[in-house]
């Protein structure tokens, strides 16, 4: 086990796709810091950056206490292992992940788990906006792998996703979902304006309150369970709406009947 | 300085030379008999591969187009980074890379000379500081002339004259190279909705056919001895049956081939040669196309490559684009250059088990082997429509060995091997072959009397590269070579060297050409072509000129009309 305690409070962005089980391995402990990583514009080794421990022979499972606000793209690519940090974590985590586990005691900034293929992150506190969204432009979302989050999630989350399961335990800002095409995200509590915009597969589940469901969304049946994956079923009643019609979408979106009483005007159309 | 490439083999197909072992001496930037071997830097090409700097007929490198696409297609960027060195300038990929990537990418695959296929008139001044930005390679830009107003006005009153001291005022206002026609009286139509069907279909609100326009430019084209012939992108372009408009076009020029002379280059031939009622039926028109090609000798053309890649569409062929965007649902970008030309952007990934994208991939190499004379078809992607650039040494390795086609032929789509006759072409190029499909047919085919040779007196832009043509086996090692031609051992321009081994040395901006074209009577600028501008455009008409400064260094080239 790799335990990496950042030497200081980082004043610059620090990109660091270094820390990654993957290339951890087999690498001894020197050979760990002198890897590059870029502190704003300057070229750095890990070593300056990170008091490095080697606390067995194995480096899969990669250990980070300590606040890494400013470092990102920690675990970008990575295929197999562990990470767990201990403290708040910078934008990208995950990014472009295929596999293994990244834990987070803390919060984690934005575009955690960006086009992410497989494997799994847990995050104990709040994640920023765009969580398993792709970068701007780009049409490639998550295609794979789960996400848990026990907090609450910013905006923007699971845009153009394909694949793979989202579970938020707290809230979610708006444009949840966005030109999503598969997979599944389900929200435990309220979630904000214009879920599933543009959706054209895929599921998006709120079992807390809905803000408001788009005009372009329609309203197809009540459904007293929703399967979330092979393990997980939630109880309902739901509404379930299919859309977004103006993209021809066949998305469907789920809003829990008890948390949403400002909904029942729908039934009428049923 | 002088230069001295020793002992390297040779291809200079415009002189002859097929691979004879000499050497090329360069003096002041121009090629010369001989120097005095001790005065000079020598370079010891023994057992490699000499030719004359790459000359691209066809790829969109600058213009408003080009730069909307990049505006299009931030993940196109992300993907693909150049990080600053010492010597270059960082920048960005993949489809559209910015401008000094285009640069030098161009130039570590031996490429000294582009042509950038189309600039609308009034984005003229963007178009040149663009190219100006573009480092490494001398450079070209065609106006778009097919659907300008002025010419259609001239047309329609069949002053062929009088059009023809207009498009000389043109080529010397928007510093251009060659007449440039897309989708004629499509682009026009377009700017009402509609596009043209056929060449004799009527354009709204002129009193003219595709034919007349296409036959009338190549006949004004003629007049003013304008050193490449007119450059067309065919009607229907991108429509499964498409070949029979294409033969039509083809066969409508006929009576203007004076001499053997070619009279006209149709670009990107590939995506006009589709046989079939639609998509589903849709399949490769190329024999037909070849069958005509070979026995014909008025014209000229260029590929128009498919590569299975990610890439961007562009063209000024705006209702092709709206069927594009409608096909894929993809993003578009619709453009509308006022009374000049249309134009349009839509990213498109070509797929390896696509039936249709694997047929139009096959109907490239199709027309490149069947059609024989190697003078007559040249190498191009249509960068960045077909694919990048970059992709050039893959296609090289598919002309030179049939067992590179075939492990391509075999991961596409079952279906598409039925579809076209690309399995049943034994053809396989030489590297003689593939040099004048590079550089000596499209410079002879563009006129360019310095470029594409290593004669005496040409510019000293010469590519080397790490093949030996008497140790190699080209079809077996195909692999080598797509190597070799994508990393140039040695790219020298103008007596510089400016790449070694696939690195940049040093960063050189070449020249922008453009015609300077004399007529007997100077073009008459009529005070009503001044009030129309007041009505019709939104510039002032003395701010319409592209001035010198915005040519960072230009080589004009003075050509002597016949009027």
């Amino acid at each position: 086990m790799i335990v990496l305690t950042p030497l200081r409070k980082f004043q610059f962005p620090v990109m660091a796709e270094c820390i990654s089980p993957d290339v951890f391995q087999g690498k001894s402990r020197d050979e760990i810091a002198s890897l590059t990583v870029y502190e704003g514009n300057r070229r750095k080794k890990l070593g300056n950056l990170f008091k490095i421990e080697k606390e067995s022979a194995e480096n899969l499972k990669i250990t980070i206490k300590g606040d890494v606000n400013e470092v990102r793209r920690i675990g970008s690519g990575m295929k197999s292992g562990e990470i767990m940090v201990f403290g708040n974590v910078g934008m990208h985590l995950g990014h472009k992940m295929e596999g293994g586990k990244i834990t987070v005691h803390g919060d984690v900034d934005g575009w955690a788990g960006s086009e992410m293929k497989g494997g799994l992150i847990e995050i104990q506190g709040n994640a920023g906006n765009y969580l398993a969204s792709p970068y701007r432009g780009s049409s490639v979302g998550m295609r794979g792998g789960r996400i848990v989050v026990s907090g609450n999630i910013g905006t923007d989350s699971g845009a153009s996703m394909q694949k793979g399961v989202i579970k938020i335990h707290g809230k979610a800002g708006h444009f949840l979902g966005f030109r999503m095409r598969g997979g599944v995200i389900h929200v435990e509590k309220d979630v904000g304006d214009r879920a599933g915009a543009c959706m054209t597969g895929g599921k998006i589940v709120v079992s807390g309150s809905l803000e408001s469901i788009l005009p372009t969304f329609t309203i197809d049946k009540m459904k007293p369970k929703v399967k979330i994956d092979q393990n997980e079923k939630v109880t309902g009643p739901f509404y379930v709406f299919l859309g977004d019609r103006s993209e021809n979408g066949k998305g469907k979106l789920f809003a829990s009947k008890a948390a949403n009483p400002h909904l029942s005007s729908f039934e009428k159309l049923l | 300085m002088e230069l001295l490439i020793k002992n390297g083999f040779v291809f200079d197909p415009i002189n002859g030379i097929n691979s004879e072992k000499m050497d090329i001496a360069i003096k002041n930037g121009k090629i010369v008999d001989s120097i005095q071997e001790k005065n000079a830097k020598v370079i010891d090409a023994s057992g490699l591969t000499v030719m004359p700097g790459g000359v691209d007929i066809h790829s969109h490198i600058a213009g408003g187009e080009v730069n909307a696409g990049r505006l299009l297609r931030p993940e196109d960027h992300v993907k693909d980074v150049e990080r600053k060195t010492a010597i270059t300038r960082s920048g960005v990929g993949y489809s559209i890379p910015s401008t000094f990537t285009t640069g030098y990418r161009y130039s570590r695959m031996g490429y000294t000379t582009i042509m950038n296929p189309s600039m609308s008139p009034l984005e003229a001044k963007h178009t040149h500081e663009e190219l100006s930005d573009i480092p490494m390679v001398d450079k070209a830009s065609y106006p778009l002339l097919g659907d300008w107003w002025f010419v259609l006005e001239y047309l329609q009153k069949g002053d062929l004259e009088e059009c023809a001291r207009h498009i000389a005022w043109m080529m010397e206002t928007v510093k251009g190279y060659a007449i440039k026609i897309v989708n004629p009286g499509g682009l026009e139509s377009w700017g009402f909705g509609r596009n043209v069907h056929s060449i004799d279909d009527r354009v709204p609100g002129f009193d003219v056919t595709p034919r007349e326009i296409i036959c009338g430019l190549c006949k004004v084209n003629k007049m003013l001895n304008l050193p490449h012939t007119i450059h067309l992108h065919t009607n229907n372009l991108g429509v499964p049956g498409n070949y029979a408009t294409t033969l039509e076009t083809m066969k409508c020029l006929e009576d203007l081939a004076g001499d053997d002379k070619p009279v006209a280059h149709i670009t990107h031939l590939q995506f006009s040669s589709y046989k079939g009622r639609d998509w589903r039926t849709m399949k490769s028109g190329a024999e037909e196309i070849a069958n005509y090609v070979n026995n014909h000798s008025h014209l000229t053309m260029d590929m128009g490559q498919v590569i299975f890649t990610d890439t961007t569409t562009m063209t000024a062929d705006g209702p092709f684009q709206f069927n594009l965007y409608n096909l894929t649902g993809h993003k578009w970008v619709n453009h509308d250059v006022e009374t000049e030309t249309s134009g349009g952007i839509v990213p498109f990934r070509y797929r390896r088990k696509n039936v249709v994208n694997a047929t139009q991939w096959s109907i490239g190499l199709e027309l490149a082997l069947l059609i024989k004379d190697p003078w007559k078809i040249f190498l191009t992607t249509d960068h960045p429509n077909g694919g990048p650039f970059t992709a050039y040494p893959k296609i090289i390795a598919w002309l030179i060995s049939k067992k590179a086609r075939m492990a391509t032929l075999k991961r596409t789509h079952p279906k598409a091997i039925k579809r076209s006759i690309l399995s049943s072409i034994d053809r396989e190029m030489s590297l003689y072959e593939i040099a004048v499909v590079t550089r000596g047919g499209t410079s002879k085919a563009l006129g360019l009397k310095h470029k594409g040779h290593l004669g005496v007196g040409a510019d000293g832009d010469v590519a080397i590269y790490d093949l030996n043509p008497e140790s190699i086996d080209l079809p077996t090692d195909y692999k080598v070579v797509r190597k070799a031609f994508s990393r140039a051992k040695y790219t020298i321009k103008g007596g510089q060297v400016l790449v070694k081994d696939g690195e940049v040395l040093q960063e050189m901006y070449g020249k922008t050409m453009w015609l300077n074209v004399e007529t007997d009577e100077p073009c008459r600028i009529p005070e009503e072509m001044k009030t129309k501008f007041r009505d019709y455009w939104t510039v002032e008409f003395d701010n319409y000129p592209v001035s010198d400064h915005y040519l960072r260094s230009q080589s004009p080239i003075t050509v002597k009309a016949s009027i």
